[in-house]
């Protein structure tokens, strides 16, 4: 093939990726508008506003980005299980075990600071990867949709994390609330990338993780075989492929890119696991950064970038410009909406299709 | 002795009033579900109908106004989760996580438009009590056999499980596969928003911000629970509600078990009887499918 017709190729295929996810968001901010305006508020000025709180100054663009890190994981995690035909909505549970054990690994172990941030990682991305298994090997080998077993464990997940919190790992000594002690310094990822901002090395250990599912998925046999189950799972069986052996294996990876996402936000950010009052919603957001991003880590990694900013612009949208935060949320809901339904675009792309038939 | 009774009868109404908004909703996904439509927006819609309860109970100072406004308001969100799933093959699971979303960000908007502060309506009219106990408790029981006798003795309740075991089987009898699911979702709208009003309007008198606070997934495991029959599901909410309401007696008579695990006990149960370890529990085989009627 020619350079020029692969480019040619590639550029379809790039501008194909996106119509969907640029319609979506396109929707949704309509949508966002309308409610703006039943708020009484300027749109212009509401999205002046946003626009400053997200890029407009180099460290407010640094806080942006603090925003986008736990959902470029959570991205991924959906990502790589869809792509086992595997549906994680179970991230929230994951995401605080996965904390509680970062941050117990973060304030109980005395480690050297090139290896206690790799340790308490790892910490959490075990306890990410053993409670997500349970979806993968429940599925794997008693047959029980994904989607209902992820969604209990979500739930017993938050209550067990409250649970490990107040009966192991509270610091007696804390002021407000229930929170383990803070993580030594020896634990603490490095803030401040950008000057002004809390923008820390998670950052790279995101975009890291990133370029290694894409090496995993699509340069290793390992990789092959779970997109394989994913795309036709009885002709994978066929081939000689253990559907189950990729199912929970697909779950477990999941499971420690959700760990990561929780570790790093322990360690760069929150510095301790205070009592959640519910679940944070990386999990579902990750599923909208999955969908928007077609399942792709560089889509991933620039729907995160998106539903970051939508993040971190909202709250200061309410404080400067008066507009609801719930704003946001309603934005949000409609891209994920809008992505669902795929079978829309499909149709009125055929409608379209057939209208050129009948013009020509 | 009296000290005994007494404690039982105020564990027995407890279990009640926990386990009605639960049996409401389960029962809306009971007929989604057996239709074929998995529906994970119940927590959603529930949300909406507990705003909407309050919302119209405030308006006109009517409680029965607000069961209709909820009631109405569930089904045209569930409405929008029906075109998606049902003619535009959306997948059902994101559509149901949007419409979560989207009913915590409309009901937050709504508060600060409507009452201009976040967090709490002002107290409104509620759905009185008949000899001591809410009227929506009666509802939900009687709604539970009548949904049982309509899915199990009725042609039409043969219908909505035939378009949601075998749908082609059920369209080359010359049934509507679409016509049967609009009318499971529109049901669990029905059944949803109801449920979200036996929480603002029944169990309360007022709303509060995310106040469904995940009964709707847990409406979804009575669902599973009770093998998507209406009697099961009952019988798993009045069981999930028990631990509820134990939970608290514990904590009134001071005993030390804790209370994270009575929360997580409907889940975990849920789980075991998944994992068919308490009975198996298998769910249509079509749920969760959607149905081109062009192949």
């Amino acid at each position: 093939m020619s350079p020029a017709n692969r480019i040619g190729k590639w550029l379809k295929a790039a501008s194909e990726a996106l119509t969907v996810p640029v319609l979506a968001t396109a929707l949704g901010l309509l949508v966002g508008t309308l409610f703006i305006l039943l708020a009484g508020k300027n749109p212009l000025e509401a999205y002046a506003a946003f626009a400053q709180a997200v890029a407009g100054e180099p460290r407010m663009f640094g806080e942006t980005l603090v925003s986008s890190i736990p959902l470029v994981f959570t991205g991924l995690a959906v990502m790589l299980a869809f792509r086992c035909g595997l549906f994680n909505i179970g991230v929230e549970g994951q995401y605080l075990l996965a904390q509680v054990f970062a941050a117990w690994a973060g304030f109980a172990l005395v480690l050297p600071g090139w290896l206690h941030p790799v340790v308490a990682m790892l910490a959490g991305m075990v306890a990410g990867a053993l409670w997500a298994s349970i979806v993968g090997l429940l599925k794997a080998y008693r047959g029980v949709h994904e989607v209902i077993s992820s969604i209990m464990l979500n739930y017993t997940g938050l209550y067990l994390s409250h649970y490990l919190l107040l009966y192991y790992l509270r610091d007696p000594g804390g002021a407000f609330g229930a929170a383990t002690p803070a993580i030594r310094p020896t634990a603490a990822l490095t803030q401040g990338l950008i000057a002004g901002s809390r923008l820390h090395t998670g950052l790279w250990v995101a975009l890291l993780a990133a370029f290694l599912v894409w090496v995993f998925l699509w340069k290793t046999p390992a990789g092959y075989e779970v997109r394989a189950v994913g795309l036709a799972p009885g002709a994978a069986e066929y081939g000689g492929i253990s559907v189950a052996k990729n199912i929970v294996l697909a779950m477990a990876l999941s499971g420690a890119l959700t760990g990561l996402a929780g570790a790093v936000q322990t360690l760069g950010l929150n510095g301790k696991f205070y009592e959640p009052g519910g679940f944070v919603g990386y999990g579902f957001d990750g599923i909208a950064v999955a969908l928007v991003g077609r399942n792709h880590p560089v889509g991933v990694v620039l729907a995160a970038l998106l539903f970051g900013a939508l993040e971190r612009g909202g709250p200061i949208m309410q404080a400067v410009a008066g507009v609801p935060r719930a704003v946001i949320w309603v934005v949000q809901g409609t891209v994920i909406f809008f992505v669902a339904v795929e079978g829309l675009w499909r149709f009125l792309q055929r409608r379209r299709a057939a209208q050129e038939v009948k013009a020509a | 002795m009296t000290v005994l009774i007494s404690f039982l009868v105020t564990i027995l109404a407890s279990t009640l009033r926990s386990a009605t908004p639960l049996l409401l909703a389960s029962l809306g996904g009971v007929f989604s579900e057996r239709s074929g439509v998995v529906n994970i927006a119940l927590e959603g819609i529930m949300l909406t109908g507990a705003w909407a309860g309050v919302y119209f109970s405030y308006v006109t100072g009517s409680a029965l106004a607000g069961v209709l406004g909820a009631i109405i308001l569930g089904m045209t969100i569930s409405a929008i989760h029906a075109v998606a799933s049902i003619h535009y093959h959306a997948n059902q699971v994101v559509s149901g996580v949007a419409i979560n979303l989207l009913a915590a960000g409309f009901t937050e908007f709504m508060m600060t438009r409507v009452w201009s502060n976040v967090g709490q309506s002002p107290a409104v009219h509620k759905v009185g009590d008949f000899l001591g106990i809410n009227m929506f408790v009666y509802v939900a029981v009687a709604l539970a056999f009548i949904s049982h006798f309509a899915l199990w003795r009725t042609r039409w309740g043969l219908r909505l499980r035939a378009v949601g075991e075998h749908p082609l089987a059920a369209d080359t009898m010359g049934i509507s596969v679409y016509k049967m699911r609009y009318q499971g979702v529109l049901l669990s709208g029905f059944f949803a928003g109801l449920a979200g009003a036996s929480l603002s309007i029944g169990l309360v008198s007022l709303f509060t911000n995310g106040m469904t606070a995940g009964r709707g997934f847990i409406a979804l495991a009575a669902m599973i629970f009770g093998k998507w029959s209406p009697l099961g599901a009952m019988t798993a909410c009045l069981l999930f509600g028990a631990a509820d309401a134990i939970g608290v007696a514990f904590q009134i008579l001071g005993l030390h078990i804790p209370n994270q695990f009575l929360q997580m006990a409907p889940y975990v149960v849920t789980l075991l009887a998944l994992a068919g370890v308490i009975g198996r529990s298998t769910p249509p085989v079509a749920d969760g499918v959607p149905y081109d009627k062009s192949h």
